[in-house]
């Protein structure tokens, strides 16, 4: 399945997948509403890691045995047998961290806002590429299909 | 004491409705202009480090953020303007030279501005590009005076050594420690992509960069950094840098601090060393020490490559052109006073040199009038902005264009003008790696194919609206221009009618 993949040797952390993140998945999807208006005030799906010389984006990487699928106690967190795609039902979440615990690469974040659930990269599937990807200003992301390699 | 007489240059302006305190500028601004006020909630900014480079506009998500030039005024003076009151508040504080990047920026004419071009109306047909074919490639060397060929129709005559270029434009000399390495890589492999040529400058060339060898451009200037016998055969061609546009008659300077591992070994000097280049060539004090430089390389390349000699647009340079065309150069580069550097003292690059086009004309008149003009290619440089610009310059003459600035320009730079300072935020005239790492390769070099690509879609269409097919075709038809608002001298240099004549 196609995935966002980083490329340290690029990326700059500047911050700005994660500005476009958490304005898609905001409930307005207007970005000055999102980060200065909408209360609570929406989460980025994704972690930035900076450090002296390596930066990278990191986020869901849908995994094809996903461990917070396996966690999950209520079966909110489901992988889509079709696509692949590994989503959170937020209905059906009770914020109970497990997943957040399971996951081996940290990718999931608590949305404390309005329910306590948990949040995870959903690939933007409503906007087709992945907002991450569109607006790094350096091609540090990438949105590639790589299993077959 | 800390009296400043003076005041920033530059305003930052941030609509506070559209900031979202994201921060992306000031990680963005290695000169720390930025900064989250977390008692505030605020993004606040420091001016007077400001540059102008416009990185921190660019990135800015939601455009809250504009730079403009500080509107506060001195007392209103033709003569007394506020750059001159403020170079002098400047040298009076430091008592250092003033420096500068990029090329000169007075107002002197731009000549190409005040040259048209002609086109085919009735009588001679212009040509569709589109739908027939257009050369636009040019070979620089020396050309043979005749060819003579055997019976069976094979060449016999002995070519001399020469380039083929598909499109007459060449990235000019950028070392590698003025530009980074990513810069760098981008000029090489779009060079190899577009088969034109890229040149090392003064800054050696790691052998990474060997691969790019065909379309490489191997510099040999008064510092002689980097220089041994690999070096010299790793490229297609080589030049003798005598001088540049935008710092005639003086040498270069590369700090130590933009002297790392990687420089270092390209320019076979010690990490940290000052990198100094003379300002002459201390083996060359006439034409016949320049023959001998000339013919030392040809001996070390097997007589396989052309040489090139670069020398400023000065007063006497039709003279000087004509002694290195019978020094035994194969190529004369001649680079104009607007010409850009990664650094030079700003009297000298304002003040210093003549416009390329005038030195062209001139240059191009005297070798034709001496019959050694077939003995040289001529390549001019020093703010060539467009495609008219080297369409204008081979009419005038030159068989190809240097361009840098443009070239740098494609891949983000903003001409504020402050590569002296290392800190180029847009990965471009730095060593810093957490800068370098800026400017992606692959995007970079995509971007300068596409430029060159639309300026050769450009010279076609100009050649074929002058019924012209062939770029060679084109070379000092000096018929095809007409000037606009210069007078009889300026024609008369220029060799080329008034508009209406």
């Amino acid at each position: 399945m196609k995935k966002v993949y980083a490329d340290e040797n690029w990326c700059l952390g500047c911050g700005l997948c994660d500005v476009h993140c958490r304005t898609i998945h905001s409930e307005t999807n207007d970005i000055v509403k999102a980060h200065n208006f909408e209360q609570p005030r929406p989460v980025s799906r994704l972690h930035i890691e900076t450090g002296e010389k390596v930066n990278f984006a990191l986020q869901c990487r849908h995994c094809d045995d996903p461990k917070c699928v396996e966690a999950c106690i209520t079966g909110a967190m489901q992988k889509d047998p079709e696509t692949g795609l590994v989503t959170n039902d937020t209905e059906r979440c009770v914020g109970c961290w497990t997943c957040v615990l399971a996951c081996p690469f940290g990718a999931i974040v608590r949305d404390e806002g309005a329910k306590k659930v948990a949040a995870k990269c959903d690939l933007c599937v409503q906007s087709g590429e992945p907002e991450c990807v569109k607006h790094c200003p350096n091609n540090a992301l990438v949105y590639e299909d790589r299993e077959g390699e | 004491m800390s009296l400043q007489l003076g005041w920033p240059d530059y305003m930052v302006i941030r609509d506070e409705n559209r900031c979202i305190k994201c921060e992306v500028c000031s990680k963005q601004c290695a000169n720390e202009v930025h900064l989250l006020d977390n008692d505030l909630d605020k993004m606040m900014a420091d001016e007077s480090k400001c540059v102008n480079c416009h990185r921190c506009v660019a990135l800015c998500p939601t455009r809250a953020l504009k730079i403009k030039v500080n509107d506060l005024e001195f007392k209103p003076n033709a003569n007394w303007t506020s750059s001159a009151i403020k170079e002098i508040y400047k040298q009076a504080s430091t008592g250092g030279v003033l420096l500068s990047g990029m090329g000169n920026t007075r107002d002197y004419p731009v000549y190409w501005d005040k040259m048209l071009i002609n086109a085919s109306q009735v009588t001679n047909p212009s040509i569709d590009p589109l739908r027939e074919p257009m050369e636009t490639n040019v070979i620089l060397g020396r050309k043979p005076e005749k060819l003579e060929f055997d019976d069976s129709g094979n060449l016999k005559t002995k070519m001399p050594p020469q380039v083929k270029l598909d499109v007459p434009v060449m990235f000019s000399a950028m070392s590698f420690g003025s530009i980074s390495r990513n810069a760098h890589e981008a000029l090489a492999r779009a060079a190899t992509d577009l088969n034109i040529m890229y040149n090392t400058g003064e800054g050696g060339l790691a052998k990474e960069f060997y691969q790019y060898g065909e379309n490489t451009i191997v510099q040999i200037a008064s510092g002689r950094f980097g220089v041994h016998p690999e070096y010299l055969n790793a490229g297609a061609m080589l030049e003798i840098k005598i001088g540049q546009g935008a710092k005639p008659g003086i040498g270069g300077h590369l700090p130590g601090e933009k002297v790392g591992e990687a420089v270092s070994k390209a320019r076979m000097i010690p990490q940290g060393s000052d990198a100094i280049s003379p300002a002459p060539h201390h083996d060359i004090y006439s034409i016949e020490d320049l023959r001998q430089l000339i013919y030392s390389l040809k001996e070390a390349t097997n007589y396989t490559k052309p040489v090139s000699v670069k020398i400023a647009a000065v007063h006497n340079a039709p003279a000087i052109a004509s002694g290195i065309a019978r020094a035994g150069a194969d190529i004369i580069a001649i680079d104009g006073f607007r010409g850009g550097t990664g650094a030079a003292p700003s009297r000298v690059r304002d003040n210093v040199g003549i416009p390329i086009e005038l030195a062209l004309a001139a240059v191009d008149q005297r070798l034709r009038e001496e019959s050694i003009r077939n003995d040289v290619s001529l390549v001019v440089g020093g703010s060539i902005r467009n495609s008219a610009d080297i369409v204008k310059a081979i009419a005038l003459g030159a068989d190809a264009c240097y361009i840098a600035s443009s070239a740098l320009i494609a891949v983000g730079c903003h001409m504020c003008q402050n590569c002296y300072t290392g800190k180029c935020n847009w990965g471009i005239a730095t060593q810093r790696d957490d800068l370098v790492k800026r400017l992606n390769p692959d995007v970079a070099h995509e971007r300068l194919v596409n430029l060159i690509t639309a300026w050769k879609h450009e010279i076609e269409e100009l050649l074929g609206g002058m019924g012209i097919n062939a770029i060679e075709s084109l070379r000092g038809n000096r018929l095809m221009l007409r000037g606009i608002g210069l007078n009889q001298k300026e024609l008369d240099i220029l060799g080329i009618q008034h508009a209406g004549e």
